[in-house]
């Protein structure tokens, strides 16, 4: 047990020393890291808690992905039946299906057959799963084309992967450092952005759906008479917010057709500008050529008629097509400050959600807030860390220093793996780590007893250690691992600063079992070699 | 050098004594503990319940808590409670799950922050939703519970199942220990503390996984000795260790309790609590648990052998 064969004492020391170089570049200034190879280059991240930074955990709104799936569902069926010249009764939503009903002597068969055209495979071509998005079903005199919960759900998913797209481009636009956008369970996507100062900002941003269309506004009856009765059929009533600051102090009715002329998705640039006849902001967009087409034909038709802007089922403004539009670019004019125009042009350009995102959680933490913890967490660690190193020295004297090497050595590799993951330092992982200084000592502990319990019962010195050794380890091992999964648990469920927690201790039990087995051993057996001592100073 | 010995190198404190003494005592903290968590409860914090907290720093001066409280009232967000977290400029701020779901969350913080912008710096903001909160309840109890099963089955496995349950026993009582520290100082109840809870939970059972291998190498050595007598000797054989352990890890904490700041000092102080209540549990629960357990009617013997192949019962017998 205590012979140490040439080439695993090089082993050993190979692993201390990959770790020690793998650690080192934390501590370095930016500009050597720099001139490193990319592949030395490891390092921690430090957490949101630590650098600052805006953490938001987002939902997409999956009812609103529901609502939406199941009106193209039914604007499909109106279009399947229309094109085969089938009267309907009536069409309807029914939970999670659209109803509908033809008239009288109308070919239910035919209806049948081409409602049939209308579910897909999910996943299309390369669909793996067989499953259709909607199922159609007959009963009685009534169709129904039913959404599958494998549907369902790959829409949602799809919904979420879209919206991450559209989180991204937005948060780009912003010119921030490194923001995570990932996703989180079925429905979720979680937003860290380091260094950003201004939640309310971000939440501005994101929040938004940004869904622009351009519609005409119905003049066959005024507001007032639309709102007293009913508005037309194929028009509905919506609002223009007039604000004060950040206060809705009126709402405008407006008479809107339902039909779009064009929307947002056909924009290829908008920015925000100041017009300086009208001494207000505004934001000059760019359609692409077949949004250029169908707003030139609509405005060429209506001339001297208003239309109107329509952001996020809200009325932007409804201007009055003064001349025909022809160039496939325009301006949207709304009481816009500075900011809002600025915001609203990046919404363009970035895109719309497809269904709004609500905030569930938000964690910011200031900078200045960040720099406290990180001082405060260095200097806990190091006094912590101190205390622990007297404390051994004084218990077990030479045999102390030994063990404080190997908690020095297995600090050094906790930093190194930590680099090598890539993980993020975090508040409680700092406390992780000192904790891990406290309980690594542990092993060595094992062992020494175990040596002066072996010297006391009379044994040879060499005996003594080799029996310490070989005694405590399957204690070691035992102890060790029921701790190493509780931390693994811990890892796999917590989230943020908790999961960095559960890393270093998690890292920390596994380094600690190895510097105890072999480093300290192999300091002990150096000891043996060099000195061939009589007595065992402890 | 003369070198440091907190615990004497030959003890035989009779611990099976104490038994009655000890059970007594633990039996008499987790009663009290219920009843504080029923009567008192535990101060939940807004990981848990929902809600909003947010950390704010004056522009200018020491902070007037009285003034900001009349002036919050404006803000119709409920009851705020206000303290000072750290320094006199410094003030934490704290108001429960708002009406109107995810939004209306945001749209409370908003209204705050309109009243306090003005000469206050944010430093912290933590906003927690109905659906967050009720998914991080869930996966705090799913990660105690399955914590202390997958420990009950490796130790089923590396040791008898009398041993799995005196150590599932030992860990609930720690969990209790530490609930009661939570109890009484109404310390904040949120994410931390699990982490704080599932920490000592391997702490102690790290602790009582030494003690229990000592137990089982000397039931190996000494077949015919009475349970009570060789939980003793093991006891007090690892009784060095487990002291120098508990202060290594001690001395640690401290050190983040009173220089780590003020966010984790709940975190730190907790753990400092569970030390002492883990290494306490070890000794004084686990073990002689074993003796109610019939631990020596199972047949338990030389049967498995892992350890001690080159023992000859000298590092036993020393002490005997």
């Amino acid at each position: 047990m205590l012979s140490f064969t040439r080439w695993k004492a090089t082993l050993i020391l190979m692993a201390v020393f990959a770790t020690m170089l793998l650690a080192v570049p934390n501590v370095m200034p930016q500009s050597w890291v720099d001139k490193l190879p990319r592949a030395l280059r490891t390092h921690m991240t430090l957490g949101l808690d630590l650098q600052g930074g805006v953490h938001l955990m987002l939902q997409v709104d999956s009812d609103e992905v529901r609502r939406s799936m199941l009106e193209n569902l039914r604007d499909d069926v109106r279009r399947v039946l229309r094109d085969s010249r089938l009267q309907v009764q009536n069409l309807g939503f029914q939970g999670n299906s659209v109803v509908v009903r033809l008239r009288e002597g109308q070919n239910n068969e035919l209806a049948l057959t081409e409602l049939r055209k209308l579910p897909q495979l999910i996943g299309g071509a390369f669909s793996t799963s067989g499953q259709y998005d909607f199922e159609v079903s007959r009963q009685g005199d009534s169709f129904v084309v039913a959404a599958t919960d494998a549907g369902t759900r790959d829409k949602i998913s799809r919904a979420v992967t879209q919206s991450i797209e559209v989180v991204r481009r937005r948060i780009d636009q912003l010119g921030t450092t490194e923001p995570v956008i990932q996703r989180q369970g079925i429905d979720r996507i979680l937003l860290q952005v380091p260094g950003e100062r201004d939640p309310q900002r971000l939440k501005a941003i994101i929040g938004q759906t940004a869904k622009l269309e351009f519609r005409m506004v119905d003049q066959s009856v005024t507001p007032e008479q639309a709102l007293a009765g009913r508005p037309p059929a194929d028009s509905v009533i919506l609002y223009e917010e007039v604000k004060e600051g950040n206060r809705v102090v009126q709402q405008v009715p407006y008479v809107i057709q339902r039909r779009i002329i064009v929307s947002g998705e056909e924009l290829v640039d908008a920015q925000a500008a100041f017009n300086a006849q009208q001494a207000e902001w505004v934001v000059n967009f760019r359609f692409n050529s077949s949004g250029g087409r169908k707003f030139a034909q609509a405005t060429t038709e209506n001339v001297n008629r208003p239309f109107a802007i329509i952001l996020d089922n809200k009325v932007v403004s409804a201007p009055v097509i003064r001349e025909p539009i022809l160039g496939g670019s325009g301006q949207i004019s709304g009481r816009f400050t500075a900011e809002s125009s600025a915001n609203l042009a990046l919404l363009l350009r970035a895109g719309a959600l497809p269904a709004p995102l609500t905030v569930v959680e938000e964690r910011t933490v200031g900078a200045s807030l960040g720099q406290d913890s990180i001082t405060s967490g260095t200097q806990a660690a190091i006094i912590g860390s101190i205390f622990v190193l007297i404390y051994i020295f004084a218990t077990y004297g030479l045999f102390g220093l030994f063990a404080n090497l190997a908690v020095i050595v297995n600090v050094v590799m906790m930093f190194g793996l930590l680099s090598l993951l890539g993980a993020t330092l975090t508040l409680p992982g700092i406390a992780g780590i000192v904790l891990t200084v406290g309980m690594a000592v542990d092993s060595n502990v094992l062992i020494f007893e175990r040596i002066r319990e072996e010297v006391r019962s009379g044994r040879s010195v060499i005996a003594s250690i080799d029996g310490g050794f070989t005694k405590a380890m399957g204690t070691i091992m035992d102890a060790n691992i029921t701790q190493l999964l509780t931390s693994i648990i811990l890892f796999y469920l917590g989230t943020g600063p908790v999961k960095g927690f559960a890393l270093t201790l998690g890292l920390g039990i596994i380094t600690t079992m190895f510097t105890a087995i072999t480093f300290t051993r192999y300091l002990v057996v150096i000891w043996l070699r060099v000195f061939k001592p009589a007595r065992i100073p402890m | 050098m003369r070198l440091l010995r907190l615990i004497p190198d030959d003890t035989s404190v009779p611990f099976m004594k104490f038994r009655p003494f000890a059970f007594g005592l633990s039996a008499l903290i987790s009663i009290a503990t219920i009843i504080g968590f029923l009567t008192i409860g535990l101060n939940i914090g807004i990981d848990f319940k929902g809600g909003t907290l947010v950390e704010l720093q004056t522009k200018q001066g020491n902070a007037n808590i009285s003034e900001l409280r009349t002036r919050l009232q404006g803000a119709n967000v409920g009851d705020v409670q206000l303290q000072e977290f750290g320094g006199p400029n410094l003030v934490m701020l704290r108001y429960g799950e708002q009406p109107g779901g995810e939004p209306g969350q945001q749209a409370a913080l908003r209204r705050v922050r309109a009243l306090i912008d003005a000469d206050f710096e944010v430093r912290r903001t933590e906003v927690v939703g109905p659906t967050v909160s009720a998914e991080l309840v869930q996966m705090s109890v799913v990660g105690v519970i399955l914590s202390i099963l997958a420990v009950l089955i490796y130790l089923w496995i590396r040791f008898e199942w009398q041993f799995a349950v005196g150590a599932m026993i030992a860990t609930l009582h720690d969990v209790m220990a530490i609930i009661a520290f939570y109890v009484f100082t109404q310390a904040d109840f949120d994410i931390t503390s699990i982490a704080s809870v599932l920490t000592i939970i391997g702490y102690s059972l790290n602790d009582t996984v030494v003690v229990f291998d000592r137990i089982r190498e000397m039931m190996r050595k000494h077949k015919r000795m009475p349970v009570a007598e060789l939980l003793d000797i093991a006891i007090n054989s690892t009784l060095s260790r487990t002291t120098i352990t508990a202060t290594t890890t001690f001395l640690a904490l401290l050190g983040l309790f009173f220089f780590g700041g003020e966010v984790i000092q709940g975190f730190t102080a907790s753990m400092l609590v569970g030390v002492i209540v883990g290494t306490y549990s070890s000794i004084f629960i686990a073990a002689p648990i074993l003796i109610y357990l019939g631990l020596r009617e199972g047949g338990f013997g030389a049967v498995r052998s892992d350890a001690g192949e080159d023992g000859d019962g000298a590092s036993g017998k020393a002490k005997v």
